[in-house]
Parts: structure tokens; sequence; C-alpha cells
């Protein structure tokens, strides 16, 4: 299993993260030995086999829909970088054309 | 009589605490004093809680005169880097967190504030869990008091090294793959991963969500169980957290008795391989005929889907790291690198922000979990995820516990395996399958290697704890491995009067 340059960019865009061009090389490389073990998977029959998301028995989780007193919004923003009027701040999404 | 009051056991202390023979404030001062002494070389902390510490101290000792004191009042412990507290900053170890004060108290830190416990500081981790020798965490790599050329294992490094070195008495770390037990094991102390909803995991900063569990770090198994006994139970925050009853783990161990009979042991065959180094194996199998001596029954099991468990944890845990870690956004909180636009920013942030083994875990989460990938990775694991569970499944039909190596070899050099991600996952292979499967397992010293601590694992049913405890204390207390201390920290003596 050998990734290529492209596929290692493609996968860092959905993951937000920006790579060095000498991070590209080394996390190719490295993704490929990684990917190279986890083949040892498909010599498995799972046809047949249910999956497995969590292993307790637990399902639905449900309380009363009442209110409850959360944390205070000016503690909440605390850590917020930039914050303005009660929200977090962030770079405009939509812009004009 | 002058004594060295860090070297005591966490249950030796409550009982002299309540006996007034000395104070929390006198058994925290001994603690910082110790941390002043050994800290420059293990670097176990990131944070070191001083004031916090006399200040509980000083409370713990009026709520002992006051007839009130609980299992851990006035007791130090030491608190991993990942689980959230408003008197000290949280990092993960990351730079991504640097600086970050959480504004709640992780479910188990609540718990032990309510105990009376003392803080002695924010313990160093691979940065975000990821990791199994602390050699990930973005500030410095913690060394094993054992040999300070050696890792103290990870991620949990920084706890068990706390624990060994006697900086506090109890630790709390989190286990994801392996992150309690195998650091416990290469620091020769006890680490313990409950069963996966056994503890609330509100307030542990996400790795991965269906592996992650809290657990003890103590220097003998009972003192594991009063921290486990601490932490237990139910919480309405974490919809994972079990609603079953929590027995008390201390009066069970105190009423334990001494052998083992009626009890069967299972050695599973799929844990004998080639990677195991000479000197593990010969101080496993020393153990395991102790525990026959002791009147356990061993009975050979199969888990034949072992060698998978692996490559399977490699897709499974690094999906859910790479949802999980979506919040570091530069948004919210945390490091925030500014750019032309959003999308910039994020990247910019992200790229800076996450450490390599980080990056490298969300890139391959992200990968098994992307369009045409999906079912040939993520869906596949959970299906071998099904098949490890059943080998658990059909083996605890015959046995009691499970008797392991915790890992294939003693603790390993500092800068040893960080070029080569595969042999840094391996020394994981022995603890992988409990998360998978969700069961309990207990790392307990079982003799040396070269100077180093070899470390026994049992594993046990889903909520059998007890179970698991009463094995590893019989065993425990039949042998006298857990009283070794590091040369280097018995012979800096912390006295106090």
């Amino acid at each position: 299993m050998t990734l290529s340059l492209e596929e290692v960019d493609h996968v860092a865009l959905l993951a937000r993260l920006g790579l060095a061009p000498d991070e590209r090389e080394r996390m190719r490389e490295q993704l490929s030995s990684i990917l190279e073990h986890i083949s040892l998977l498909e010599e498995i029959d799972t046809e047949a086999i249910p999956p497995t998301a969590q292993v307790i028995t637990l399902e639905n989780v449900m309380r009363d829909d009442e209110v409850r007193p959360s944390l205070p919004v000016e503690d909440v923003l605390r850590n917020a970088p930039r914050s303005e009027d009660n929200m977090f701040k962030v770079n405009a999404v939509l812009e004009e054309s | 009589m002058s004594v060295d009051l860090t070297a005591l056991t966490a249950s030796e202390a409550r009982r002299r605490l309540d006996n007034r023979e000395f104070s929390a404030e006198e058994l925290t001062q001994a603690h910082l004093t110790r941390i002043d002494l050994v800290e420059p070389q293990v670097r176990a902390f990131i944070t070191v809680m001083r004031d916090v510490a006399l200040e509980q101290a000083r409370a713990a000792d009026a709520r002992i005169a006051r007839g009130e004191g609980s299992l851990l009042t006035g007791i130090p412990v030491a608190l991993k880097d990942i689980l959230c507290t408003t008197d000290a900053p949280t990092t993960a170890a990351s730079r991504m967190l640097e600086g970050y004060r959480s504004v709640y108290d992780a479910t188990v830190v609540r718990k032990l504030r309510e105990q009376g416990a003392v803080f002695m500081g924010k313990t160093n981790t691979d940065e975000f869990a990821m990791g199994s020798s602390t050699e990930n965490s973005a500030f410095f790599t913690t060394h094993n008091p054992w040999d300070l050329s050696r890792v103290p294992g990870g991620s949990s490094g920084g706890s068990s090294a706390s624990v060994a070195a006697n900086e506090a008495m109890l630790s709390l770390g989190s286990d994801t793959g392996g992150s309690i037990r195998q650091p416990g094991g290469f620091c020769g102390v006890i680490g313990m991963k409950p069963t996966y909803g056994r503890v609330s995991r509100f307030g542990l900063i996400a790795f991965a969500s269906s592996l992650d569990q809290i657990g003890p770090f103590a220097r003998t198994v009972r003192d594991a169980a009063m921290m486990l006994e601490a932490i237990s139970g139910n919480d309405p925050n974490d919809s994972t957290s079990v609603d079953v009853p929590v027995p008390s783990y201390t009066n069970l161990l105190d009423a334990a008795g001494r052998d083992l009979h009626g009890v069967k042991v299972g050695v599973a065959r799929e844990y004998q391989i080639d990677g195991v180094a000479a000197g593990v194996q010969s101080a496993v199998d020393a153990a395991v005929e102790d525990l026959k001596k002791l009147g356990a029954e061993i009975v050979e099991v199969s888990l034949p889907h072992t060698k998978y468990a692996l490559a399977t944890y490699y897709i499974v845990a690094p999906a859910e790291a790479s949802a999980n870690l979506a919040r570091f956004d530069g948004v919210k909180y945390g490091l925030s690198l500014e750019a032309d636009n959003l999308l910039d920013s994020y990247l910019r942030t992200r790229g800076e922000g996450f450490g390599p083994e980080v990056k490298r875990r969300i890139m391959l989460g992200t990968y098994a979990l992307s369009s045409g990938y999906y079912d040939a990775y993520y869906v596949k694991a959970q299906k071998v995820r099904t098949l490890l569970k059943r080998d658990f499944d059909e083996a605890f039909e015959k046995v009691d516990v499970i008797v392991t190596p915790t890992s294939p070899t003693v603790a390993f050099g500092i800068g040893e395996r960080t070029t080569d991600p595969i042999q840094m996952y391996l020394s994981d292979i022995f603890t992988i399958p409990a998360n998978m499967a969700g069961i309990p397992g207990i790392a307990v010293p079982c003799g040396f290697s070269d100077g180093l601590p070899v470390s026994l694992q049992f594993m046990g049913r889903a909520f059998d704890e007890a179970g698991v405890l009463r094995v590893a204390h019989v065993y425990e207390q039949a042998t006298d491995w857990h009283t070794r201390r590091p040369e280097f920290v018995s012979s800096a003596s912390v006295e106090t009067a």
C-alpha cells in the first residue's frame, strides 16, 4: 500500500491540517508503512460478522428535557482567542462577490 | 525516629493520618520537598500545584480533626495533564492548549476534591495521550526513575514516574491502548485500566471515545483499589458511564485471603510470541509458577484474533481521534493563528499546533473514514473488533482471569524508537486487546530484567475489577517485587521527624 503525495494533500485538506513540504513526504512514507501493517486484516473473512462500535450494552441514555444551570457565558468565552458580544468571533465565511 | 513519609503506601498514610501521627500538611510538605529533589531529573510534572496542594492539605487536616475524613483525605495525588482542572492549566502536553484553563473539573477530579485529596500537580504525557514513551510531549520527555536514560512508558508516563519516584502516593492516568498499564509496568508500579464505563470520562480530553478509560497508578494493589473506589460510578455527564453498583474494593481486598484456591487463571498461547524479550518471558513464567503454588488452576486458553488487535486499533483509535480533535479549530479555545480566510486559519492553527504523532493519527483516521475507504478500513476494523471481543467472551467462560506480560520488553532507551512509528506501537500489543473488548486490566510488578522492572498483566471480565484486584493482590502479597524501590529514589531520602 503506497500513498501518493496527491492523496496526502487531499487527506490533509479534509483534516484541515497544513503540512510543510518536508512533512508531506514524511507523512506519505509513514502512512504507507502503517497502512501496509493494517492490510493484515484483509486475510480475515468478516462477511458475516457484525461491526462493534462500542462494547457496553447501553443505548439511548435519555434524561428529562429540563432547563438546568449551564456555565456562565463569560467563563466559556474566557479561553476564546477572539470574542464579541457574548459570541466567538471568526473570519467571514460568506462574503459578497 | 525519622521516617520518609513519601515512601509510605497510601493505605499506611491513611491509617497514620487518622491516628494523628503526622498531619496532611507535613505529608504534603514532604512530597513537595521530594519533588524539589528529584524533579530536575525525572520531570514527571508539567505543572506542580504547590499552593493548591498546601491549601488542600490544611483543609484536609481540619476535616480529619472534625472526624470527617474519608478514603483519600489528605493523600497526595498527581493528575495526568489531560484531565480538566479549574485551578491549574490543562495542556494535554500540546502547544495547542498551552496555558488553557478549563472552566470545569473532570468528574474524577471533582470526586477527588470531594474526598479531600491533595493535588500535587499535572503530569506529563504524550501529546493528547498519543504515544508510548512521553517523547511525543510538546514540552519535554519524562525520565524513568529506574534508569534516567530510559522512557517511563506512555502515554501516562508522568503519572507512573511520579508514583515510582515518590512524588505522589497515587495518580490518575488514561488508557486507550495501554497508556496506564504499559507505563505502570515500565516504572515498576501498579497501573489499572478499569472496565469501559466504570469511570466517568467527563472532563478527560477525548482521544478515542470508545476505548478511553481513566484509572489509577499506585505502589500497591490495595492503594490502586482505594483510588478506583474513589473515582468509579455512574455520572449523568457521561452517558457511557454505566449505572452498576461500585463495591468497596478495599474491603474486598482486606478479606481476600492469602491463596488462590478455586481461581482459574488463563494463559493464552497467542501471547507467547517471538517478540517477547527473554528476561520478560522468564519473569512471567516464574510468576505463573507462583500463581500455581498459591493454589490457582492454570488453564490454557486461546485468543485466536490477538495478532489482528494492533492493526484494528490503528484504524479505530485514529478514526475516533480525527473526529475528536476536530474541535481544536482556533475559535473556541487554544492556539489560534490568523490568516486571510477561515480555511487558511484552520490549516495554520492545526498545522502548527499539533505535533508529528498527533498529525499522523489525524491523517490516518481521516483517511480511514474518507469516502471510498470507509468500508475497507473502518467498518472492517469494527468487525474484527467483534471477533476480538468474542475471543475474550469465550475465554472467560473457562477462566476467571487471564495472565500475560504487560509489555514485550522492559523500558526502552529515550530516542530508541522515535524514528519508526510501528516499533513504538508494538510496545502496546499485549495491552490493546483489553481496550478493544472494554475489559479491565491491571499491571503488577513480577520481577526484574537487567535491573529494570518486568510487569504482569491480569485481565478480567467486564465489571469484575474486584476479581482482577483480588488475584493481583494475593500474588503481590506473596512476592516482594513491589517493595523494591529505584536506587535513585531511595538514595535521596526525605526525612521528617
